[in-house]
């Protein structure tokens, strides 16, 4: 046994498929649970999307149901509360992406030049929080903060300026859900913008400022193009995302507003799918959003490509 | 095809040491080729960030404050107290005392600790049967796993497998369909490759084998990265809601915390998706808000306990990776 492990130091093995095996076979044993889970939980719902072109009826299962072509599809592009919900994720996708986006960049660079590590531990430990908050309770918060009868209409009243209900305003929905993603994530997505400046290396400041560049011009030619291929991939992450905004979020919120604005395309598939039993229906809706949003992944990623980016993965 | 997340994560597992080396150089003072700053600058940051840590605790405040105050402060402030006036225990008593949330801090507990232990031996073992360079197959495995990160059946196909296989109405419905993170696995096994290969070489010379070397070198040697990834799945289990929503919707004996915070709240506040069953009526006669604050208090205290003691192992590496993906 120790002879055959010797071979990993130096030469390649070359062992044959019977002697790897009965060296590995504990290795492959321990891979055994998490691959059995995968394969029943992920692997066996991908034949599940059978469903989508089916007339699934719950009684016959997967294997005894009608089937009925594109139909479901058909269906869904002539439902005017489909479009609704995709119109709805890819405009606050769009907002998300303008006003979350920068945030976690624009922190972290604040972040990096305050120079005491114990205050900048303690805000680091701070802003990390949220992001282990579920969304039941972020939204509880907000609700509590600004609801009709939170805490800035309590203090609006107190001073008789009125009232003013963010919570189930459709009008600003699209401004409140960001707001509370950036209450909750900005933080976190600091960590991953702060090792790439502390990968920096140093002396490139010294040597710029030697040079005369004052902070600002160090900034747009060191930091910046430091964190170019970090936020490259941020975004190419998010682009590929578009169409998941979230779902427990608006889950929880969807009523107060009302669909027409809170809906997107998961709730879309919850809503028409399970909670009406119309299994084939909402299945078709997944299986759209998930074809589009692999289109997605390979383009931003071609796009990060032609940057001379990385992006997910390399060529 | 190499993934960002192998690379970054890669990265991460070396880099803790050089960045801690570039820390103790600078310390506390301010490098001699940096000009002085400014007295707007200093202001305009000390403002922008004292706002952001505003922003984030005020309302952990409130809430703290007003879950402690008497009905009589409540009705003084006329909703959330912002100064503690008379402190009282009254709405955690009374919360306790009811038998909803006590079943639903149970069953939340419950489900977190079974929950987080079958995650994490399943995540564990799984990352180092795969660290291991030129073992048979890890490729393969590799790639099965990876896929499954890009290609899902969704929503509804895994609804239709978890209820064929009798998962209605069933604990482990809201455990197994999402106990193993892919991710997780990737970060795991990317510090378990890093695991020094003269320790293992040494310990398999004195005839330990896989499992013996798992348990007692590379776990001991990989102490913080556990930390962290159990808090993940931890926290992961103690939020979730929406799984409840779908496989035990209707047996209020079986809802966890957080289903009840959504009840509650929702009743509380005529919030949506409101299902109005579970609650005595006790609730609405003793200072509601008071109680609605104190059962968000009561999610948020385990994660309070436990982050400390985790969140200083977020420092420098061990999350790079984590986040990239």
């Amino acid at each position: 046994m120790t002879s055959i492990r010797a071979d990993r130091a130096g030469r390649p093995a070359r062992l044959s498929w019977r002697i790897r095996l009965r060296r590995d076979r504990s290795l492959i044993l321990m891979t055994l649970p998490a691959v059995v889970l995968l394969l029943v939980f992920n692997y066996v719902p991908l034949f599940g999307l059978a469903t989508a072109f089916q007339e699934y009826d719950p009684l016959a299962g997967v294997w005894q149901s009608t089937w009925a072509g594109l139909y479901q599809f058909e269906r869904l592009l002539s439902d005017s509360l489909f479009w609704g919900a995709l119109k709805n994720t890819l405009w606050l996708s769009f907002v998300q992406l303008i006003l979350f986006f920068p945030v976690p960049i624009a922190l972290a660079l604040l972040l990096n030049t305050v120079l005491s590590e114990r205050i900048r531990n303690f805000i680091q430990s701070v802003v990390y929080l949220p992001h282990f908050f579920s969304w039941v309770l972020a939204v509880t918060i907000f609700q509590q903060m600004l609801g009709g009868a939170g805490a800035l209409n309590q203090f609006l009243r107190g001073n008789d300026i009125g009232t003013w209900d963010i919570m189930t305003n459709p009008d600003t929905f699209a401004l409140l859900v960001t707001s509370q993603v950036i209450w909750k994530e900005a933080g976190w997505g600091i960590i991953v913008f702060l090792a790439a400046l502390a990968a920096i290396n140093t002396d490139l400041y010294e040597a710029a400022a030697a040079d005369g560049a004052g902070r600002w011009r160090r900034l747009w030619h060191i930091t910046l193009p430091g964190l170019r291929s970090v936020i490259v991939l941020m975004l190419v992450l998010r682009l590929g995302n578009a169409l998941s905004v979230g779902f427990e979020q608006f889950l929880i919120q969807r009523n107060a507003v009302g669909h027409d604005t809170a809906e997107v395309l998961d709730t879309f598939s919850f809503y028409y799918g399970i909670a009406t039993g119309d299994y084939s229906y909402g299945a078709a809706a997944g299986l759209f959003k998930s074809v589009i949003s692999l289109l997605l992944i390979w383009g931003a990623n071609k796009l990060a490509h032609a940057f001379g980016e990385d992006g997910l993965y390399r060529k | 095809m190499t993934l960002a997340i192998e690379r970054a994560s890669g990265d991460a597992a070396a880099k803790p040491l050089a960045a801690q080396a570039v820390r103790k150089k600078r310390k506390y003072e301010r490098p001699v080729w940096e000009e002085p700053p400014t007295a707007v600058g200093q202001a305009a940051k000390g403002i922008t960030l004292g706002g952001v840590l505003l922003v984030m605790l005020v309302p952990l405040w409130i809430i703290v404050v007003t879950s402690l105050s008497t009905q009589a402060a409540v009705n003084r402030a006329g909703g959330l107290v912002i100064w503690p006036t008379d402190i009282t225990f009254e709405a955690y008593r009374v919360m306790l005392s009811d038998a909803t949330v006590r079943t639903a801090l149970l069953v939340s507990l419950g489900i977190t600790a079974v929950g987080t232990l079958v995650s994490m031996a399943v995540s564990v073992m799984c990352a180092y049967g795969l660290s291991r360079s030129r073992s048979l197959g890890h490729r393969f495995i590799l790639m099965l796993l990876i896929v499954t990160m890009f290609v899902n059946g969704g929503l509804i196909p895994t609804f239709l497998v978890v209820t064929g296989l009798g998962g209605y109405d069933q604990w482990w419905a809201l455990i197994l369909p999402s106990a193993v993170s892919v991710f997780n696995i990737l970060i795991l096994r990317s510090f378990y490759s890093s695991t020094s290969l003269d320790l293992i070489e040494a310990a398999r010379i004195d005839g330990a084998g896989d499992w013996r070397i798992l348990w007692s070198i590379v776990l001991p040697t990989s102490r913080a990265v556990t930390a962290v990834m159990a808090l993940f799945y931890g926290v992961g289990y103690w939020n979730s809601f929406f799984n409840v929503m779908l496989y035990m919707p209707t047996d209020s004996e079986k809802w966890p915390l957080q289903y009840v915070l959504l009840t509650y709240v929702n009743r509380g506040n005529g919030m949506p998706g409101s299902v109005n069953n579970g609650f005595g009526d006790q609730f609405s006669q003793t200072a509601p808000l008071a109680l609605q604050m104190a059962v968000v208090v009561l999610t948020l205290v385990p994660l309070l306990v436990v982050y400390p003691f985790v969140q200083k192992h977020f420092r420098t590496g061990v999350l790079t990776g984590a986040i990239k993906g």
